[in-house]
């Protein structure tokens, strides 16, 4: 990852217009030609610095439901759980923490009726309990994140 | 507003991501049978909606060497959580701010931030920089880094399994 690698990734962060040549504008500015630009932009999605180009959805606004759940994994199962809890597809992101409740996941659904469905299914199938914690107020964050 | 079925066949071409191309919004006209015009009206809407909050990338902290990922969570009184939400979300290091509701007796803590960086030193040192500054010492807080990442990729909001499609529309 180079400089202009690291311009790419600020500046793709702020978002590219909804209009036929979205690439056009940002390749201009960073004084790429589009092939180049798009090609750098395969390689970061290739090496898995970014996930993918697309649309950042508003999970409430599209009437579907995003919770953070934790909960709290014996050591000597945390593979088998791991594995079983991964295997729904409503499962976002999952990561272990060093908390006496030591695995943190997020769970989207389409409805937000759903998340308890599939709460109660999880713990039915890994014999934990679910610590189901719905945002209540998000606090505004700026895109900062500088590379 | 509702999506029409025309939407969700929309989002669940472009939810995975959209094609490298300098064209992108043409090749997924191409893709479900409508113009690009189509396409691009289409998806103003659905973000002047609110829906989709921008066309972007979603970046890998770690691949990046933010390898210290900390989620640093907080008991906050409920007439004090406003204020300090905002505080700690202008934070520079701070990613994430949320308000969350406790689970007693298993969880106290109901403000919950991420903050990112390159090693669990210079978070630590920034959090208490922070505590320090905005004289937060007196809440009740702790830090839970992350020691591995299991899955991490973007929500999917429309099913497109043809099973998940006939489930759905059976309900209503």
């Amino acid at each position: 990852m180079d400089s202009i690698d690291a311009s790419i990734v600020n500046r793709m962060q702020e978002g590219l217009p909804v209009c036929p040549r979205p690439f056009d504008d940002v390749a201009a500015t960073l004084g790429l030609s589009v092939d180049e630009l798009l090609s750098r932009l395969q390689r970061l999605l290739d090496d898995k610095v970014l996930t993918r180009f697309g649309p950042m959805f508003n999970a409430e606004n599209m009437g579907g439901a995003l919770s953070l759940c934790a909960m709290q994994v014996p050591v000597n199962r945390y593979e088998q759980v791991t594995a079983e809890v991964n295997a729904f597809p409503e499962v976002a992101h999952n990561y272990e923490r060093d908390h006496l409740l030591n695995m943190w996941f997020v769970l989207a659904t389409e409805h937000p009726e759903q998340a308890g469905v599939v709460i109660r299914q999880i713990e039915q199938k890994t014999g934990c309990q679910v610590y189901d914690m719905p945002k209540q107020e998000e606090f505004y964050i700026g895109l900062k994140l500088a590379v | 507003m509702v999506l029409n079925e025309q939407d969700r066949e929309l989002i669940a071409a472009i939810q995975g991501g959209l094609p490298l191309v300098a064209k992108p919004y043409a090749a997924i006209a191409a893709q479900l049978g409508l113009t690009e015009d189509e396409v691009l009206t289409r998806l103003e809407t659905l973000q002047t909606a609110g829906l989709i909050k921008r066309m972007g990338v979603v970046v890998k902290h770690r691949a990046l060497g933010y390898r210290a990922n900390a989620m640093v969570v907080w008991d906050i009184p409920a007439d004090e959580v406003e204020r300090i939400g905002a505080l700690l979300a202008d934070e520079a290091c701070v990613t994430l701010c949320y308000q969350r509701p406790r689970r007693l007796p298993a969880w106290g803590y109901n403000l919950f931030c991420m903050i990112h960086g390159r090693a669990r030193d210079s978070v630590l040192r920034r959090l208490e920089q922070i505590v320090a500054c905005h004289g937060l010492e007196k809440f009740p807080h702790t830090v839970l880094f992350s020691s591995r990442s299991f899955k991490q990729r973007g929500a999917h909001y429309v099913e497109t399994d043809s099973r998940q499609k006939h489930l759905r529309r059976s309900h209503g």
